[in-house]
């Protein structure tokens, strides 16, 4: 059992080939097919503000998906607050608030009932206390009986923040969730979140906005092809790569192999 | 830095699910319910119209009651298999899933939320046919212990076909095909308008090699206490036929087919 708040040991991952049979499909575990994840190992401690960056296709989100469980591991474990993502799914999920990229959302219900839907699905009945409190600091205490459908994108965006937060998740993971959203939203979510990162909450972002990533986390990694190239706090990486900005740093050490090995 | 502490108390998310799919269905009940309702009804009209003096099926049963149990059962079978494809596959092209699949629910939790809707749908769209029927054609049940049994193991058999196609369908047009040349042959094929009685020797053979079949002729047993198998056989039949799906669903979610790639 693992004792940071998220850890991920050795993973691999392989997506099948799209023209294979079902079942093929049906397998968990594909030898051959795109290699997504590359023996990644990370370990992040209660309380952090992580960034994991990489460009595009660089694997973030499957290694986001094998940590919720929205994608099984070819190779290698993971843990949500010591609990075995697989083994132990209850409790890993139980541990976890994900936002994900897409702005997804059911048109059937309003925003209140999304979010005690959200609630009862984790079991929780009688949480009306708290979806008032987030949908009060999300800026969403108006539209708590309009449908999702009649929402701007701005606002569909903070009922994901609010629903990954339903159920008051230690571990919180932020999947690109300021992609496309105007410069209001992304201040006060920032706001929001830091604030709960200041009550402990452990928060794991994905982002391509680098400035952001700079300003708020404590520790990044970054990945390319599947693998992570490197992995420092905020400061040392800034120091050792001797970029102006988070952003330069970046380029190098996705240009430079070099320099990446000197960043691990 | 002090973890953060889980919530305590949380239970199962099983009957949020069930809910949320029974929701889904009943807020919009004029098309999931009063629609094959309707449906039905012209069936019925326009078949016992035509063949009522015609068409003699078992010794004093008129034809318009022979078919109200079998229209019963179609509607039954075909809203109970709609129930869980319709949301699945609507909830995976729009993506809102991930909301079930980043939760605790289990597969089998899942697995019986989705299959549970699915007969409670399919039992409120046979009673609403029977109860309308009743309003034009008196009808009485002999077994009532045979229709319900029938009634939940047609509609449970149908909600897992519903949840496989849900799985399986990338695609509405996908769907479309499962549900027309796969559900409605089958549904239609089965004797819901005849008794197999009435057809050629090789079609009643093949007729015995769909179960559909056997979910209408226990069901209307249940009704006259007649039909053209005995009820232990078909509830034999149906009970297998529902293992078999209820382990190939499962084993399609425990491997996460198209849902946990």
């Amino acid at each position: 059992m693992s004792s940071a708040a998220i850890e991920f040991e050795h993973i691999h991952k392989t997506y099948l080939a799209p023209h294979k049979h079902w079942w093929d499909r049906v397998q968990k575990k594909p030898k051959h097919g795109l290699m997504a994840l590359q023996d990644v190992n990370l370990r992040i401690e209660y309380g952090e503000f992580f960034g994991l960056l990489g460009p595009n296709g660089a694997g973030k989100t499957s290694l986001i998906s094998i940590l919720a469980g929205l994608s099984y591991a070819t190779e290698g474990r993971a843990w949500v607050g010591g609990f075995d993502v697989v083994e132990d799914f209850r409790r890993a999920r139980r541990a976890l608030g994900v936002v994900p990229q897409e702005l997804v959302y059911d048109p059937f219900f309003t925003v209140r009932e999304t979010l005690r839907i959200q609630s009862g699905y984790f079991g929780l009945r009688n949480n009306d206390d708290w979806i008032d409190e987030v949908l009060h600091n999300l800026g969403l205490t108006e539209k708590a009986n309009a449908n999702m459908r009649a929402l701007s994108g701005g606002m569909k965006r903070r009922v994901l923040v609010a629903q990954a937060l339903v159920h008051r998740p230690p571990v919180i993971v932020l999947d690109e969730p300021t992609a496309g959203v105007d410069v209001d939203l992304r201040r006060s979510l920032w706001e929001f979140i830091a604030r709960l990162n200041k009550e402990g909450h452990t928060i794991l972002l994905t982002t391509h906005y680098l400035e952001e990533a700079e300003a708020l986390c404590g520790r990044i990694a970054m990945l390319r092809g599947g693998r992570v190239v490197a992995l420092d706090t905020t400061e040392a990486l800034l120091a050792r790569v001797g970029g102006a900005g988070l952003e330069e740093a970046f380029v190098q050490i996705m240009r430079d192999d070099r320099t990446a090995q000197e960043a691990l | 830095m002090r973890p953060v502490e889980t919530n305590p108390e949380m239970s199962s998310g099983f009957y949020t699910l069930f809910y949320k799919e029974l929701l889904r269905f009943w807020r919009v009940g004029f098309q999931t319910i009063a629609a094959p309702v309707i449906t039905a009804l012209l069936y019925l009209i326009v078949f016992a119209q035509v063949l009522q003096d015609r068409v003699q099926v078992y010794d004093e049963i008129p034809y318009t009651k022979f078919l109200i149990p079998g229209l019963m059962m179609m509607s039954m079978l075909q809203n109970a298999f709609a129930n869980p494809s319709s949301s699945l596959i609507q909830s995976r092209v729009t993506g809102n899933l991930v909301f079930v699949l980043l939760t605790p629910i289990s597969n089998r939790e899942f697995f019986a939320a989705y299959v549970l809707a699915a007969v409670v749908r399919g039992l409120a769209v046979g009673l609403a046919v029977w109860i309308v029927a009743l309003l034009f054609f008196p009808l009485s049940i002999v077994a009532p212990g045979w229709v319900l049994t029938f009634a939940v193991l047609a509609c449970a058999i149908m909600g897992i076909l519903g949840l496989i196609a849900g799985l399986w369908s990338e695609k509405f047009d996908q769907l479309a095909a499962f549900q027309n040349f796969l559900i409605m042959p089958a549904t239609f094929l089965s004797g819901v308008f005849y008794s197999i009685h009435n057809l050629p020797p090789f079609w009643q053979g093949v007729s015995h090699w769909n179960p559909i079949f056997y979910t209408i002729d226990g069901f209307r047993y249940g009704f006259f206490g007649v039909a053209d198998s005995s009820p232990w056989l078909s509830v034999a039949v149906v009970s297998s036929v529902f293992v078999v799906l209820a382990i190939v669903a499962l084993r399609l979610l425990d491997s996460g087919y198209k849902l946990r790639l």
